[in-house]
């Protein structure tokens, strides 16, 4: 068992390296969310605005309540950014040196995982310290409590990736991915607006939208952040996480997977 | 030391290997030769568990592949045609990646990375980036790397693509030398003048073993290429 912690914390740490050496990547994972905070939500301020709900107890204005749903963006993208490099690992050959290790393939593939959202934790942590120097702060209490959920949440938002890349061949069809993937998973959830509010103009997207998994991610985050657990949340984005782990593990099963398909080396 | 035994593969109505089998000895280097799109590296593939195939079996060290694949793959070391160094790391971080992909750590993790630096006489490179080594350098740090967990079987898949002569002969030998010194090399390639009279060769063509034996008695009188050539000219019948 101690190699396959050695492995583990291996393949953790190198992620962290990339992910450091990468500025750029860093910058960029940044200012996507802080465009939506600063600019987006305050031009739709006077638009939205928002009675009370749970978990909040009192009104709050729209900076506010985006703010979980901005930590989930930032893992859903996340996510999907170790999926396109575990895509280019494949491609240039690295992948086969980490499935070629005689430790299980699921731990593998799961270290990898777990290395990904130890990557967007700590994106998520330094975006709520800039939001909070713009003073939108959540309890103190709730930046700890935030943090199983946010290893939860990037747990399922990771194994999705991890799905995605075991049934993408090429890197070119990476883009499709981000027109029926991303933005649908982040425009259909409870993200920009609560449920109530798609339900006043939609009932059929309200419904869409309640079984997002990303939905249930992006709540089981607000919970946290205001220290309280939505068990329902928690129990969705558990499952979830189970079926695209399961299919992540199917995808990358050299016997059933992704390596049988098309028409294989050339050599 | 390394069974392959009546393996086929198909990728869909194609067949890429058709009833593959042979059978290889411990210090011993062994070329699998044949030409681009003969199931090289559908077979490399298979005795690395990228693929896996019901039909036949392939065992390591008597370790069945498919009944028990991590002791399989705990006697092979692995340099793919594809370079698969983390460019952005250290030497020593490339090094010590991979010990922890083996289940390495301290003592004896440190022993196997300072072997191998020494094998590469790259102790005072240590310290650079993998991007800053030439071809030939990397491609013997992969081979350094594919040793440090101490395998019995070292196969390459044509690790010799795209590097200068002179880079070509070095692995070349190195790898004759690690051969003589015990360890199974099992070396993919298209290129026969990788190969010396006395290695075994393994002749693939159109997914079949068309020969398996001594370069100089498959050369025969005349040079292995003309063997070879006439071997994998044959077309399957339409």
């Amino acid at each position: 068992m101690m190699g396959w912690f050695v492995a583990l914390r291996a393949i953790v740490v190198r992620e962290a390296m990339r992910f450091v050496n990468q500025r750029s990547r860093f910058i960029a994972a940044l200012v996507r969310p802080l465009v939506w905070l600063i600019v987006f939500a305050a031009g739709f301020r006077a638009a939205l605005g928002l009675s009370i709900i749970p978990p909040y107890q009192t009104y709050i204005t729209y900076e506010v309540y985006i703010v979980p749903g901005l930590c989930g963006m930032i893992q859903l993208f996340n996510g999907m950014q170790s999926s396109l490099s575990l895509v280019y690992d494949r491609e240039m050959g690295s992948m086969r040196l980490l499935l070629t290790s005689p430790l299980p393939r699921w731990w593998l593939l799961f270290s990898k995982l777990l290395a990904g959202v130890v990557v967007s934790i700590l994106q998520v942590y330094v975006f709520l310290a800039i939001a909070a120097a713009f003073g939108i702060t959540m309890p103190l209490m709730g930046y700890v409590y935030a943090f199983p959920a946010l290893v939860i949440s990037g747990l399922m938002l990771g194994a999705l990736g991890l799905l995605i890349s075991s049934t993408i061949r090429q890197l070119e069809n990476f883009a499709g991915v981000m027109n029926f993937v991303i933005f649908p998973m982040f425009f259909m959830s409870s993200a920009l607006y609560p449920l109530w509010r798609m339900a006043e103009s939609s009932p059929l997207l309200r419904d869409i939208c309640a079984v997002n998994p990303f939905t249930h991610a992006v709540e089981l985050i607000r919970f946290a952040l205001y220290e309280s657990l939505n068990g329902i949340a928690l129990l969705w984005v558990v499952l979830a996480f189970a079926v695209f782990m399961g299919g992540s593990l199917i995808g990358y099963d050299p016997a059933r997977g992704m390596a049988r398909r098309g028409r294989g080396p050339s050599g | 030391m390394l069974t392959v035994h009546d393996v086929s593969y198909s990728y869909g109505a194609k067949r890429a290997l058709d009833h593959v089998s042979f059978d290889l000895t411990e210090g011993r280097f062994c070329a699998l030769l044949g030409p681009n799109g003969a199931g090289k590296s559908t077979l490399f593939s298979l005795m690395t568990r990228l693929l896996v195939t019901r039909d036949g079996a392939i065992s390591v060290a008597g370790h069945d592949l498919a009944q028990s694949p991590r002791a399989a793959l705990a006697q092979i070391g692995v340099v793919f045609q594809q370079q698969t160094l983390d460019l952005d790391m250290t030497v020593l971080q490339n090094l010590r990646y991979f010990a922890a992909l083996q289940g390495l750590s301290g003592a004896s993790a440190q022993r196997s990375i300072d072997a191998a630096l020494d094998r590469l006489d790259m102790r005072e490179r240590a310290g650079e980036k993998a991007r800053a080594l030439n071809g030939g350098h990397r491609r013997r740090m992969e081979i350094a790397r594919a040793l440090i967990h101490d395998p019995k079987v070292l196969m390459l898949d044509e690790p010799t693509v795209g590097l200068d002569t002179g880079s070509r002969q070095a692995i070349t030998a190195h790898v004759h030398d690690l051969a003589d010194s015990g360890l199974l090399v099992f070396w993919a390639t298209h290129l026969v003048d990788e190969i010396g009279d006395d290695d075994d060769v393994v002749v693939l063509h159109q997914g079949r073993v068309m020969c398996h034996d001594r370069a100089a008695n498959i050369a025969g009188d005349g040079p292995l290429i003309d063997a070879f050539i006439k071997m994998t000219a044959r077309k399957e019948p339409a």
